[in-house]
């Protein structure tokens, strides 16, 4: 974490990777089974959040229980909507929708619509580095921006993406 | 978007970094501060008598009173505005601001007569410092609250109520020079009640301003 507070893209992107199943089985804990797509979501939110957030940490500190609690609050915080949706349908006699679907189409589907909620320069940037797997440089040449540029972008659709995610879906 | 995405698009945003929490509440804090006192001179303005009360006992003691709530509230709300950081200690020393009022009112009863009491409890300022803590409180309040959202506090409710504590307590301290009712008697009865107010405030904006 330190080397990737310091900037270091690879450093960090091992970070994330060793991270998100440690974050997987905190909100799967707290969520019950049962809620595959769901479950993914939140993970995304935590990783987000902790991405976010990460100047929250203090250099030293153990990192376990800060993680924990980020994932606690998204996943409190998922449970919350969940609820809330619920409560929805059922004052307005909504039937559920058909579960025919799979999770893993569920997740894709929701994620392309929370991508769709950002504006276009920004859905690019970010299906460029992320769906696509282009470096930062290859993506402002493709688009004929600075790199400062791609990497202001990014990071404001990063924060866009956050807040999407926690408006909820619905 | 599979998760293996998104941590791509993270990874290319290593980067950007932004300050720790204290760094950005405690300047914003006493920017907040800085209003609050300016505002405090330009309207009521300080007592007359400033340099004698300080030869007194109760006027400094006051202040005593104040920051044994300013102190510990700060420090709660730099906690409550990481993830996981230790909360306990400062939430504890809060009780230093009761423990240090019932002092203060142990030794006033011990020393005015009792047919004293009453008028110190009620004082001449009590409206008004019932109207000015809250007011010179909306400046630190506002600048706590858009600080945290920096910060990444896990319950919003309650840290937005401690930022109006402190904020209260700020408010408390720069009204104290102004105030000519030193007694612990008034100070404990009336300083709480006035901090109150911000207190709520905070809570209830800090539910909705502070969510993440």
């Amino acid at each position: 974490m330190t080397a990737a507070l310091d900037g270091d893209a690879a450093a960090y992107r091992a970070l994330l990777q060793d991270i998100a199943p440690a974050v997987r089985a905190t909100v799967r804990r707290v969520f019950g089974t049962g809620y595959g797509a769901e479950i993914e979501d939140v993970v995304q939110e935590t990783l987000l959040a902790i991405h976010l957030k990460r100047h929250t940490w203090r250099m030293g500190e153990p990192l376990g229980p800060w993680i924990g609690a980020i994932a606690r609050h998204k996943v409190i915080d998922a449970m919350r909507r969940r609820g809330r949706r619920l409560e929805v349908a059922l004052d307005g006699l909504v039937e559920e929708p058909e579960a025919e679907t799979s999770e893993r189409d569920e997740d894709r589907r929701d994620a392309q619509r929370l991508i769709a909620g950002l504006n276009p320069r920004q859905q690019d940037i970010v299906r460029s580095i992320s769906l696509d797997g282009r470096t930062v440089r290859e993506t402002a040449q493709r688009l004929e921006m600075t790199e400062v540029a791609v990497r202001v972008t990014l990071h404001r659709a990063l924060k866009a993406l956050a807040a999407l995610y926690r408006k909820g879906r619905e | 978007m599979r998760t293996g995405d998104l941590i791509e698009a993270l990874a290319a945003d290593a980067k950007t970094r932004r300050t720790p929490p204290a760094a950005v509440m405690l300047p914003a804090l006493a920017a907040g501060a800085v209003v609050a006192g300016a505002a405090l001179l330009a309207t009521i303005g300080i007592r007359a008598d400033v340099a004698a009360a300080l030869a007194t006992t109760r006027f400094p003691y006051k202040f005593v009173v104040v920051l044994g709530l300013a102190i510990p509230s700060i420090v709660l709300l730099l906690r409550l505005a990481r993830p996981a950081a230790p909360a306990r200690g400062p939430a504890l020393a809060l009780l230093a601001f009761p423990a240090l009022a019932a002092a203060g009112i142990v030794a006033e009863l011990f020393a005015v007569p009792s047919q004293a009491w009453a008028p110190r409890l009620i004082g001449n300022n009590a409206a008004i410092c019932m109207t000015v803590i809250p007011l010179l409180a909306v400046a630190p309040l506002t600048a706590l609250l858009l600080g945290l959202r920096q910060g990444a506090p896990t319950r919003p409710a309650l840290t937005g109520a401690v930022a109006g504590l402190a904020a209260g307590a700020v408010a408390a301290f720069l009204y104290g020079w102004h105030c000519s009712d030193d007694s612990p008697l008034f100070v404990a009865t009336w300083y709480p009640l006035a901090i109150c107010l911000p207190t709520a405030v905070g809570a209830a904006a800090g539910s909705r301003l502070l969510r993440w």
